[in-house]
């Protein structure tokens, strides 16, 4: 036991000797939370917008101020024809172009309807539906006010409570994968390296001959991460609650604890990552290049799970970030505890004993 | 340029004897590719849908009809009471729940006016706001139904003024979210190799002390350099063009440009990024800290690229740091060139500032290696 002391310690020199490392682990989830949870969003404003009115009456006029008053667009050119439209579009200088056919006043009187084409640019197919979304919506909000002397009878009126983000705040949904990304990947990755960078300066071998057992070598590696990684989480909690008015709604010591399996199972993937490569460089690009976009695309931080195909819900299970924002958001946001969490609780556990399991079987404590 | 090219040699047995890395290079952005551009999709499907049905009359068993044939709803359950869907909400098994309270038919008939009540799960704020729009269009037009239904068609002549919305999705007409992710996906992956490889690279040789081998030798800070950047350069050009393979074959992705337009932007903007990888590479000690920064840089630019959120939503302030961010150009070039088929001089602005970039970012990569420690 003294022993192993030792080595912690040693371990800990060495994480603190390196000042740069220090800065940039801790500097960069502080850089990163706040710049993503400002500027990482899926709300749509000011989005750049041109008009072809062919008509050029009050009414359309009256369109066109509604849609300048909101605060979704900013309209930023008026077209002549029909033909500008593609060649701004290849500019890629408006999303949308909303046309008015001629005489949209008067059909709007004689024929009692009137048409008006929303022209987006789908190569972005989720602005565009939402642009053409929010523009119908104006559009919609002109037709009851010109229709407001008119009552329908038999009107069903349907009244919509949104639970838990009741201003479907973008921040919600990303500060808790912001989270997840940012410890899943700090933990991997030092784990990985450390471990790595012994073998490959040639370290490993001195500590193989000592009387450290071979899993003392590898637990007092990590230990010191599993505490940096923890100030790490107290740090990005503290910052989505104090900046972002992250709700904390659950126990905080559930919070805690899942908290800490979570640093777990990433640590115990970069143990795994550890004993298969050889290099730095080779397990760097494992855990960077395998981790990274598996870890922001297939874990529901960004892209909702249940509209996957089918084959790739089955393969986001063996995502531990994905378990971990279930939980996560669980806690925070519906305040739910440990009765309704136990099963994504239990799956995290298990990857940690696959991850070690693995590892042990696969650890060399021979040269080849 | 005898002396670059032992240089390159050297480079180029050192990648390819690393057999695990080449697995990593090569292959992993490939799997990933095809897997993940699978997933990249903002489109709401399969709503986990359920409801509570306290009328139970001909009115109410229609509407839910409506929403069980709808294909954006997943019918999970029926619920007796409040308590039990908001449970189920909790567990995370519904999102959505439609309320339809007592006397539902009653009131539509005799007072004319009837009220639902919905609930959506809005944790993703964005997901929730389209099924509030699902939700709302399933009961608009069975709202239409009863009345065509119950209305009297003398009433009929006063009908309301109608504003017909025709919406027209212009070169990705199903809006289609694969031909969107799969060029941005696959700059992705061009990027990380490029700029993961490029800023292990020197540092590599420091720790290793081979660095100080060549330091001592009479090659020059820019043979020297360019030695470094061209095998990733080429590594970079050669994964791209695996990529667009993939994407034409597997995923049928519309090619509407001139390629050539395009290789002709990779290969200054691979300078860019290799450019950074490199500086990272002079400026560090250690491959951890390299790769750390190299991280740090690799999910800014990814995240704030315009790739999976749209810029125009950022706030000002980050709205003006993106334009330091070379993915973003990118992205923007391979959507316009490949999905919209924008000409030289519609991406001229683009490939300006971004060789503006690779001039300032080499030379400070040069300037900065220090031949001597």
């Amino acid at each position: 036991m003294k022993r192993f002391r030792g080595f912690v310690i040693k371990e800990f020199y060495h994480i603190f000797r390196d000042k740069r490392t220090l800065v940039i682990l801790f500097g960069m989830p502080i850089v990163q939370i706040l710049l993503f949870g400002y500027a990482v969003t899926n709300e749509i404003n000011n989005v750049d917008l041109a008009i072809l009115d062919k008509s050029r009456d009050t009414e359309t006029q009256k369109i066109i101020n509604d849609i300048e008053a909101s605060k979704y667009f900013k309209i930023n050119d008026m077209l002549d024809d029909e033909g500008q439209i593609e060649s701004i579009f290849k500019k890629g200088q408006v999303k949308a172009v909303l046309v008015f056919g001629p005489n949209f006043d008067k059909n709007l009187v004689t024929q009692n309807s009137a048409d008006v084409q929303i022209i987006t640019d789908a190569t972005e197919p989720n602005v565009a539906n939402s642009v053409s979304n929010y523009l119908s919506s104006i559009l919609q909000k002109y037709q009851t006010d010109i229709n407001k002397a008119i009552k329908v009878p038999y009107q069903i009126v349907p009244e919509t409570k949104m639970y838990y983000n009741p201003e479907l705040k973008s921040v919600f949904m990303f500060v808790p994968g912001i989270m997840t990304v940012i410890l899943m990947l700090v933990s991997a990755i030092m784990t990985s390296i450390s471990i790595t960078r012994e073998k490959e300066l040639g370290t490993m071998e001195i500590l193989l001959v000592s009387p450290l057992k071979p899993y003392q070598v590898i637990l007092g590696k990590v230990f010191p991460y599993v505490f940096l990684a923890i100030v790490n989480a107290i740090i990005i909690l503290a910052l989505g609650f104090f900046v972002f008015k992250m709700p904390i709604q659950g126990s905080y010591f559930l919070l805690a604890l899942e908290s800490i399996l979570f640093i777990f199972s990433a640590l115990s993937l970069g143990i795994l990552i550890s004993t298969i490569s050889e290099t730095q460089q080779t397990a760097m690009m494992a855990s960077l290049m395998g981790l990274m976009l598996p870890t922001i695309l297939l874990s529901g931080f960004i892209f909702p799970i249940s509209s996957m195909p089918v084959a790739l819900q089955v393969i986001s299970n063996i995502i531990p970030a994905k378990w971990f924002i279930i939980l996560i958001k669980g806690i925070l946001l519906k305040g739910v505890g440990i009765t309704v969490l136990w099963k994504e609780t239990l799956v995290l556990l298990a990857m940690i004993t696959v991850f070690i399991g693995v590892s042990i079987k696969k650890y060399k404590i021979r040269l080849e | 340029m005898r002396t670059i090219n032992f240089l390159l040699v050297k480079e180029f047995k050192q990648i390819f004897r690393n057999k695990p890395m080449l697995v990593i290079i090569f292959m992993l952005p490939v799997i990933q590719l095809l897997i993940l551009a699978n997933a990249a999709s903002y489109e709401v499907k399969n709503i986990a849908f359920s409801a509570i049905d306290m009328d139970n009359t001909p009115y109410s068993r229609e509407l839910l009809s409506k929403f069980k044939a709808s294909t954006q709803f997943d019918f999970i359950a029926m619920y007796p009471s409040e308590d039990m869907a908001k449970e189920a909400m909790q567990e995370g098994t519904v999102d959505v729940v439609l309320h339809i309270p007592q006397y539902f038919e009653r009131n539509l008939q005799k007072e004319k006016k009837s009220k639902l009540l919905v609930t959506i799960n809005a944790i993703n704020g964005s997901a929730a706001a389209v099924e509030n729009i699902y939700v709302t269009t399933i009961i608009k037009d069975f709202n239409q139904a009863v009345q065509v239904d119950l209305i009297d068609s003398a009433d009929m002549s006063q009908m309301p003024k109608k504003v017909n919305v025709i919406p027209l999705f212009w070169f990705n007409p199903e809006l289609d979210y694969k031909t969107f992710m799969v060029p941005g996906i696959l700059v992705l992956l061009v990027t990380m190799v490029a700029l993961f490889l490029a800023g292990m690279n020197i540092v590599r040789e420091k720790e290793l002390g081979t660095l100080e081998q060549i330091n001592v030798t009479p090659i020059k800070k820019h043979e020297f350099i360019i030695g470094k950047l061209t095998p990733f350069w080429i590594l970079g050009i050669a994964e791209l063009i695996i990529g667009l393979v993939i994407a034409k074959i597997a995923f049928d992705i519309p090619m509407v440009g001139n390629l050539a337009l395009l290789f002709l932007f990779a290969t200054v903007y691979l300078l860019v990024v290799l450019g950074i990888g490199l500086y990272i590479s002079n400026f560090t000690e250690t491959q951890q800290q390299a790769m750390f920064l190299a991280w740090f840089f690799a999910v800014i630019f990814i995240l704030m690229s315009g790739l999976f959120t749209p810029i125009e939503s950022m706030p000002v302030w980050a709205q003006f740091i993106t334009e330091f961010n070379p993915v973003k150009y990118f992205v923007e070039v391979v959507r316009m060139v490949m999905l919209k088929g924008s000409s030289l001089s519609d991406i001229s602005p683009q490939l300006i500032k971004l060789g503006i970039y690779a001039l300032l970012i080499n030379a400070l990569a040069v300037w900065s290696y220090k031949k001597v420690s």
